[in-house]
């Protein structure tokens, strides 16, 4: 199984192929009955073959759902009401939501934030595992849990053949998670979605997971999009990061960029922000945090010109009237923030 | 160096595991949820306690308030033996005790009354500590609103009028209204956004230093543990194993759980070496608690000595203790 898993896949992509993914002008509204919450407004980014994308960002930004968008799985009352997302060149966001079913879970598949409530309490773990599989792919019953077998054992389970008959209340939140990557796996995806994979768990439990994860991606070179909060998280996992606020994409560039040289004066407050666990902060005079004024915006009514400017501390007259555009300042590395060298349109 | 103004002396919880037989239920054994915890806290200080879910952290806390009763153990607030007061139940004095030690909440969702006026929220503690001057209590809700970064006319609205933020500054200072010594701080930023997160810290650490207030503060989440704390606590299945200086556990960790617990947080640096202590398995669960040291099934540097004799906390340098036979 495991052989079949790896020769299916194409050797690391070298960078100038085509990306796997490429999303353009996405736009998801939210129509509630107070109005219209623009809770993706004009997003566009690519993953590329065998990479992790980290999307960041706080609650609201956006980035949640901007991934459920992929799989038409935005919940009402929010639609996806513009953009494109080029699914191996073919926008995933004309097919049907019949002609949808066919390409969740076999070539994008996703790991949900909860794996107490992702995984249905009342079917035993095979009969979920199963299910997926002789949904996408005919095989006799005997194949698919020959498959799910042997992916449990791929993601560290033990006994995996027993499991197959246990509940999800019988494994403990860890189990469940790996449980939870196993069924993202069954059909070999090309991209899995990955949100929050991690934030029910415990540290120590985290790090399991977080290794797995980076193990079997670097195994089966598939490419991940891992949607977080957590900036560790992401300095671990990713490749390139996507750092979001309220609807609209900062910054992209590779991992160490945002870390060593952001530009983009969200990105650098949010890091700056976070106390660290290798710091020092005691003594005499303990020096506060630096902190974001103000809190994020209400989308349904976003401030004109760039979102972040009524808190940002480089804001000029010009930042309230001007949408910038993500630009590239440097090779990969893309910033929509006017003062750093973006373009922008006029609001 | 001051006398510590709480001091927890071999606290334990234990929770009875009933069976249902055939006419009545058996004890068939038990939980030791908390178990021979103890530490002290000065004013001024804050104590980090730390630890995975089901650890007892929160259990050490709401037994500290008698919101579970103790098993066994003493709790000396101001060199006062409190949980005979609490048993005893007067209400005065219990009431007094009460006042002196405040609990600020994880959800601030869920623990702000949603029918209830910021004002009115305010005002509850006031009303039953300080019952005979309801002529200071606008005056005193508006104040407390100031000291936590709001506005007077915030008193006014209702809980769904605000950010998780500014609730938890609702919740702060509801704690405050009766001019506490100690605050227990129970998660109080796990909810919150990175950016709000900071706000909130850096709101505790100016109110301490400006009212002297001791800090409690129960979180899983490291990096904050290191910014607001004085002192850190490492729980693991219901023991302490580790206490001392903020800054010589973060560095030199002694247990060898502690340094697990620290080198499996990811650090903000790509690339950063991977120092990961690998710990194999997960917690066991607290009915099944391993004998010696409750930490030797998944701990690398386990003698035969662990798995029969549980490691008494010893003294380990300056105010630190930790419980290992085989120290880092």
């Amino acid at each position: 199984m495991l052989s079949t898993l790896a020769s299916a896949s194409r050797p690391v992509a070298a960078a100038p192929e085509a990306p796997l993914v490429r999303v353009e002008d996405l736009r998801v509204h939210f129509f509630t009955r107070d109005g219209v919450v623009r809770a993706v407004d004009g997003m566009d980014y690519v993953v590329n073959k065998a990479e992790t994308l980290g999307i960041v960002g706080e609650s609201g930004s956006g980035k949640t759902v901007s991934s459920l968008a992929m799989l038409q799985l935005v919940p009402p009352p929010a639609r996806t009401v513009g953009g494109r997302i080029l699914f191996r060149g073919e926008n995933l966001l004309e097919r049907t939501p019949k002609a949808m079913a066919s390409v969740r879970g076999k070539h994008i598949a996703m790991i949900f934030q909860n794996p107490a409530t992702s995984l249905n309490p009342i079917y035993s773990i095979g009969a979920q595992l199963c299910e997926i599989v002789r949904w996408h792919e005919k095989v006799s019953r005997r194949q698919a849990e020959e498959r799910a077998t042997a992916l449990l054992n791929l993601v560290g389970i033990s006994d995996p053949a027993a499991r197959l008959r246990q509940f999800p209340h019988e494994l403990s939140g860890g189990m469940k998670q790996r449980v939870g990557i196993a069924r993202a796996l069954l059909c070999n995806p090309a991209l899995v979605l990955a949100d929050e994979p991690t934030t029910a768990l415990d540290v120590t439990i985290q790090a399991q997971i977080l290794d797995l994860l980076a193990e079997l991606q670097a195994r089966l070179h598939m490419s991940m999009v891992l949607v977080t909060h957590d900036m560790g998280v992401v300095a671990r996992m990713a490749d390139r990061i996507t750092v979001m606020y309220a609807g609209r994409v900062c910054e992209t560039a590779s991992a160490r960029t945002i870390f060593t040289a952001p530009r983009h004066p969200y990105t650098r407050a949010l890091l700056e922000s976070m106390p660290r666990v290798d710091h020092s902060y005691s003594g005499r005079a303990r020096q506060p945090l630096p902190t974001i004024a103000g809190r994020p915006p209400n989308l349904l009514h976003p401030p004109a010109g760039c979102r972040f400017h009524d808190r940002c501390p480089e804001a000029t007259a010009e930042c309230r009237r001007v949408l910038p555009v993500e630009t590239e300042v440097a090779p990969g590395h893309t910033v929509s923030c006017i003062r750093h060298g973006s373009q922008g349109v006029a609001a | 160096m001051s006398a510590a103004l709480l001091e927890v002396d071999g606290l334990s919880k234990w929770y009875p595991v009933r069976q249902r037989g055939l006419f009545r239920q058996h004890t068939t054994g038990e939980i030791r949820a908390v178990d021979d915890v103890s530490f002290r806290i000065r004013a001024g200080e804050t104590l980090g306690l730390v630890g995975e879910s089901g650890c007892g952290k929160t259990t050490t806390a709401r037994a500290i308030l008698n919101l579970v009763e103790p098993s066994a153990g003493f709790i000396r607030f101001e060199g006062r033996d409190v949980v005979p007061v609490f048993r005893e139940g007067d209400r005065a004095k219990v009431l007094q005790i009460r006042r002196s030690l405040q609990y600020v909440f994880q959800d601030p969702w869920l623990s702000l009354n949603p029918r209830w006026t910021i004002g009115e929220t305010l005002k509850e503690p006031l009303r039953v500590h300080l019952p005979d001057q309801p002529h200071r209590w606008e005056e005193r809700v508006e104040e407390l609103l100031r000291m936590v970064g709001l506005e007077p006319h915030h008193a006014w609205r209702y809980p769904h009028e605000f950010s998780g933020g500014q609730r938890q500054r609702v919740g702060i200072a509801r704690a405050l209204a009766v001019e506490p010594k100690l605050l227990i701080l129970d998660e109080p930023v796990s909810s919150l956004d990175v950016s709000v997160r900071a706000q909130i810290l850096n709101l505790l650490v100016a109110l301490q230093d400006r009212m002297g207030l001791a800090y409690l503060y129960i979180s899983h989440d490291l990096s904050s543990v290191r910014f607001i704390s004085t002192h850190v606590a490492v729980m693991y299945l219901g023991k302490l194993v580790e206490i001392g200086q903020v800054d010589a556990l973060f560095t030199r960790p002694r247990h060898h759980y502690t340094r697990a617990l620290l080198s499996a947080i990811p650090v903000p640096e790509p690339g950063a070496a991977n120092t990961r202590i690998a710990l194999q398995g997960e917690v066991p669960s607290a009915m099944r608690r391993p004998p010696g040291c409750p930490f030797h099934p998944r701990c690398a540097a386990a003698l035969p000595v662990c798995r029969e004799v549980e490691p008494p906390l010893t003294p380990a340098g300056e105010q630190h203790r930790m419980a290992c036979h085989n120290p880092v």
